[in-house]
């Protein structure tokens, strides 16, 4: 069992507000990979059940890295699902914790990728301190 | 590894039911499903092949309530049990906390059970686990079969065969009736209860 202080999980709580809920992103989670929630927050529209999601999420994103192992490669970059009005973008953070983002039509996947460098660079230093 | 967050106060801990296929474990999950019902606030989660059997994991989030002013959510997983799907077995223990070992008592599924308790062993230790060290528990399961004149093993040919090194706690179970499938889960919690409480001190 782990855990991290209130304050790191508050600085990463500002970062995805800052950073992903302002662009127009619906939902926003930080998992570990055995699938726990370590942060989500969303604009109010979220009604998908939390814990389900992140246990899939890092069933798929194991199961992704493992293919990605078996054809060759370290990892493949992208992980995303495009729907009909919601898509899904996965990034790893670093070796523990994976980064989900849920979004409209109304968000450009490009400036999302790069938003996400962003925050991905923050949390790595918040969670190693 | 379970996730204590101090700041919703809050206890994430996950608990894999692990076995041979067609052993009873996605029935456990079931069982505790429909027991629990007003405690489990979302549906179960099910990856299953056309023929019904578990492809990649169940999944069933329940709340036990509070411990030390936190909520203690326990996530139960299984694995499927089928032989070609170890790599997923692999997957689904990613930082597991404590295993329900689900054994079949019919008698023709003795090398079954043995042979999956060993590869728990090994999938564990690609984990850095060691499988002595986790809290685990033993379910001997499908003991209604004796009344149906299915030939089984005895509980003392069952603990000879899976728990001589373990000495884990050990209970017969029938997860269709659902006798002993709370017991098993109850126990379980409580051998992952200590590790917390040794956490927070």
């Amino acid at each position: 069992m782990y855990g991290v202080s209130q304050e790191q999980l508050e600085k990463i709580d500002t970062v995805l507000t800052d950073e992903l809920l302002s662009i127009g992103v619906h939902n926003v989670i930080v998992i570990d990979t055995a699938g726990n929630t370590i942060s989500q927050l969303d604009r109010g529209e979220c009604s998908c059940d939390v814990a389900s999601f992140a246990a899939l999420a890092a069933g798929n994103f194991a199961a992704v890295d493992a293919m990605a192992k078996l054809v060759g490669e370290e990892e493949f970059s992208l992980h995303f699902h495009r729907g009909e009005s919601e898509s899904i973008h996965f990034s790893r953070v670093n070796e523990d914790l994976l980064l989900i983002t849920i979004f409209g039509n109304d968000v450009s996947l490009g400036f999302l990728r790069l938003k996400t460098v962003e925050v991905i660079d923050r949390i790595r230093e918040i969670w190693s301190k | 590894m379970g996730f204590i967050n101090v700041k919703k106060k809050e206890v994430q801990i996950k608990v894999v039911y692990y076995g041979p296929g067609r052993g009873g474990k996605t029935t456990n999950l079931e069982y505790i499903n429909e027991k629990f019902r007003e405690r489990i606030k979302t549906e179960m989660v099910s990856i299953k092949t056309h023929g019904d059997r578990t492809l990649f994991f169940d999944f069933l989030p329940v709340d036990i309530g509070k411990i030390h002013g936190f909520d203690i959510k326990i996530q139960l997983y299984t694995v499927p049990g089928q032989v070609k799907y170890n790599a997923t077995r692999k997957l689904v223990l990613k930082g597991v906390d404590g295993i329900v070992f689900v054994a079949d008592m019919q008698k023709e599924r003795r090398e079954s059970n043995i042979k999956a308790l060993e590869q728990m062993r090994e999938n564990l230790f690609s984990h850095n686990k060691d499988m002595l060290k986790i809290p685990l528990v033993m379910q001997y399961n499908k003991c209604d079969l004796k009344d149906e004149g299915i030939e089984l093993l005895s509980f003392e040919e069952m603990e000879q065969d899976l728990n001589q090194e373990l000495k884990a706690p050990t209970f017969e179970a029938s997860a269709v009736t659902g006798y002993n499938v709370v017991t098993t889960l109850k126990k379980m919690i409580s051998g992952t209860m200590i590790a917390f409480r040794k956490e927070l001190q």
